[in-house]
């Protein structure tokens, strides 16, 4: 009999900050006193709450521990798990917040206040597993309103004039896409929804199948119409399981109602939609690839033109709408062209969802109208930076994307600004970083994403990217060279300009935008040997401040190498060729002695 | 589906239940359960829901349902409490035993649980 669980975060952020070792050591202090089948661990997802980590919260009391350590556990264990009374010096501190107190509802808050939701308009609101709940909210009638009094040129023109565009990164024009697709002269058409969403950090279209799959279902089916297809595929990554079984449910009651299928609404229209579960590979997200891999082959990008709109699926013209591009249609066709191309700017109608998160106070979901400054975002939705530090840039678009710095905060965002600046939209991640990050690092980080992810089809892309990332890594580890930085400009617009697919083609795209941005930082590794935001371990120095030091002997104990010289009551030393960065002797000095830069 | 008018005609049926209008004294009870409540421990506190619910003899007036993500991942698990006529009601970070208090002074007794609402809560 299981009496109690316990969870510990493995999520990213928690497992950085060693819930790994935490979730092994209650493993063990459980087995010891006994406790092994009364007490289960269970290491589970990001809780969202990564600035507390790691963090452990103990079922069935819900008890909601903070910033554990391994040395708390046995402590949790003896007090909470065999006595029953919760360690309240590690329980998080639910004291109320300031700024809402008193608030009970989450409409009143700054987070909601400023948002718009239209694409997730029933994300939150109802049972995404109940059809009834959809059509009780308008759901299939724009379905209805099409079939029986449209023309499928009606539609597209209606399209057009919302002046909807892809949410999927290009931001292509959705109308002129249909537009393409209807007319190409075929008698097998097919609509295809790109759910692959394989930027890292990036969950809205999980998001959206998860809580309003039915509005994908009826976009796709009257984009069927338009078009003239009667069949349609969903391309779901396979790692989103309960938007696949959500997904499957939808469709199973759709067609149980007659929604999909034969003769929708007696009109004679047909159309039905199948699932394919893609394998996780982020270069399956590119539409040429994505239709590959539907046929049953390997996922590999060819040369447009021919477009999927003349030439797709099977050979057969084929629209590809994203997920959240496809949650705005219904909408769009009951409320009206005007009503849509209201919101926005001049060339970016509507809405567009953000997974936020990075160095935030409030890290989620949001929907916000374009135009919106990243300033707003950050601060007034998002809550600010926590821990009093300063923003430094946040990035959009993943790894095909660029930061923003402070100077670009009040930037609005739609396609066009961001692009103007050196970024994109992309997808919808949106990190946000602090002084502690290094650009270095950061762009590293998305070109090892990059590389991993290359398909090796061509050539700019398998080998110019990993010479790419063999200069970031010889920089940040501190042998970079005159020359380098240049010679990471010129590979990256090689490759922008010789690169087959999309993937190659903004590979570069971050290192371009910390060079715009963060060249300084660039050169303070290069020319330096110095990491300014202290991050690169193998440009640390870490230093002793003679003023402050006591002469207490406790590093020069501690250090494993033996760098730290000097005599009682006297200033320490370290010498730095022989310092390996351990940081041990920081926690240790009582008197804040040592610093790392 | 054969028309339009069938369509609409279920929409009329559960338009009350869903959206709650002014002067429909019936409540609901939404729990966010999307990937990251459901790995927050949204499942129990759901549970616990339907259960105190029925056990107060609440199930008429009362309906629990799931729903997508609410959008506000460090708070999870989230519950919200709709009312006709009445201001949405939004309790974070649930677990079961909060839950159960939420049936019986909130949903029973009609006094909100102000100390489990979000502006009352650490983010
Ligand atoms: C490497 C790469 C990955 C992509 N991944 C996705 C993805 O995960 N989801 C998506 O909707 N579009 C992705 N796209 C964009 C698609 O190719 C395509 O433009 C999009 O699905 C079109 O839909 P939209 O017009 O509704 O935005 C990716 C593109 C590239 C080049
Ligand atoms: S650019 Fe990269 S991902 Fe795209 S086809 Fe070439 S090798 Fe493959
Ligand atoms: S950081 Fe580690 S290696 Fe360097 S001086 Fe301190 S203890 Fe020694
Ligand atoms: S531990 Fe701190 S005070 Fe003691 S010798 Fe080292 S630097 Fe000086
Ligand atoms: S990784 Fe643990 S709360 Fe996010
Ligand atoms: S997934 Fe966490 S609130 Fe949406």
């Amino acid at each position: 009999m299981i009496r109690a669980h316990v969870l510990v975060c493995g999520g990213t952020g928690c497992t950085s900050s060693n819930s790994p070792a935490i979730a092994e050591a209650m493993e063990k202090e459980l087995a010891a006193k006994g406790l092994a089948d009364e007490i289960k661990v269970v290491r589970t997802g990001c809780f969202g709450l990564c600035a507390l980590g790691p963090v452990m919260i103990v079922y069935p009391d819900g008890t909601f521990y903070s910033k554990v350590t391994v040395g708390d556990v046995p402590e949790i264990v003896e007090e909470h798990l065999l006595k029953g009374r919760p360690v309240t010096r590690l329980v998080y501190d639910e004291a109320a917040d300031k700024d809402t107190h008193g608030v009970t509802s989450l409409s009143d808050t700054a987070f909601y206040k400023k948002q718009m939701r239209l694409a997730l308009r029933n994300c939150g609101v109802i049972n995404p597993e109940v059809i009834d709940e959809y059509i009780a909210l308008d759901g299939y009638m724009a379905l209805g309103k099409v079939l029986t009094e449209m023309k499928p040129v009606d539609v597209i023109q209606l399209m057009k004039d919302s002046g909807l565009r892809g949410r999927g990164g290009a931001g292509f024009p959705t109308g002129t896409k249909w537009d393409f697709a209807a007319k190409s002269v075929s008698d097998k058409k097919y609509v295809v929804c790109n759910a692959d969403e394989g930027d890292p950090g990036a969950f809205m279209d999980r998001s959206i199948l998860e809580g309003d799959p039915h509005a994908v279902i009826e976009a796709m089916a009257i984009a069927g119409y338009a078009i003239g297809a009667d069949e349609g595929y969903i391309y779901v990554r396979a790692e989103y399981p309960i938007a696949i079984k959500r997904l499957e449910i939808a469709i199973a009651q759709a067609r149980e109602y007659g929604l999909l299928g034969k003769d929708i609404f007696s009109t004679g229209f047909n159309f039905d939609i199948q699932l394919r579960f893609g394998a996780g590979a982020f270069v399956c997200g590119e539409e040429t690839a994505l239709l590959t891999s539907i046929e049953g082959k390997r996922g590999e990008p060819r040369p447009r033109p021919p477009f999927p709109a003349v030439k797709g699926l099977f050979g057969q013209p084929t629209i590809i709408n994203n997920v959240e591009t496809l949650a705005n249609i219904p909408q769009i066709i009951l409320k009206g062209a005007k009503w849509f191309n209201s919101i926005g700017t001049e060339k970016s109608k509507g809405t567009k969802v953000f997974a936020l998160g990075g160095k935030i106070t409030n890290t989620g979901l949001v929907e916000i109208p374009m135009g919106t400054t990243l300033r707003e975002i950050i601060y007034d939705i998002g809550g600010g930076i926590p821990n009093g530090k300063k923003f430094k840039a946040a990035q959009t678009g993943g790894p095909s994307g660029g930061c923003i710095p402070a100077s670009h905060l009040d930037t609005p965002i739609d396609y066009d600004s961001l692009i103007s600046i050196g970024s994109m939209m992309g997808s919808g991640g949106l990190i946000v970083m602090d002084e502690d990050n290094c650009m270095v690092d950061i762009a590293k980080f998305f070109l090892e994403f990059t590389v991993d992810e290359s398909c090796g089809k061509c050539t700019p892309c398998r080998i110019g990217t990993r010479k790419m990332l063999e200069i970031l890594e010889k920089i940040t580890s501190g042998n970079g060279e005159d020359g380098d930085i240049e010679k990471l400009e010129e590979l990256a617009y090689s490759i922008k300009a010789s690169a087959l697919c999309g993937l190659g083609q903004t590979a570069p795209n971050p290192v371009l935008s910390t060079l715009r941005y963060f060249r300084d930082e660039y050169e303070a590794h290069v020319y330096e040997k110095r990491c300014p935001a202290g991050q690169c371990k193998a440009l640390a120095r870490i230093t002793i401040d003679p003023e402050k030091c006591k002469g207490c002997t406790l590093c020069a104990k501690i250090c494993p190498v033996g760098a730290i010289s000097g005599t009682v009551k006297n200033p320490h030393v370290i010498d730095q060729s022989k310092c390996i960065k351990c940081g041990a002797c920081m926690e240790k000095c009582k008197f804040g002695a040592i610093s790392k830069a | 589906m054969k028309s339009l008018q069938e369509l609409a005609a279920i929409r009329e049926k559960m338009k009350d239940k869903v959206s709650l209008r002014e002067g429909v004294n019936d409540i609901r009870v939404v729990v966010g359960m999307a990937t990251c409540g459901i790995s927050a421990g949204a499942r129990p506190v759901l549970n616990t829901l339907v259960e105190e619910v029925a056990k107060e003899g609440l199930s008429g007036a009362v309906t629990v349902t799931q729903t997508g993500c609410i959008g506000i991942c460090q708070f999870e698990p989230v519950v919200e409490v709709f009312q006709g006529g009445k201001e949405k009601i939004t309790y974070v970070k649930m677990t079961p035993v909060k839950a159960k208090r939420v049936v019986a002074e909130h949903l029973k007794g009609g006094k909100p649980v102000e100390e489990y609402t979000i502006g009352n809560v650490k983010a």
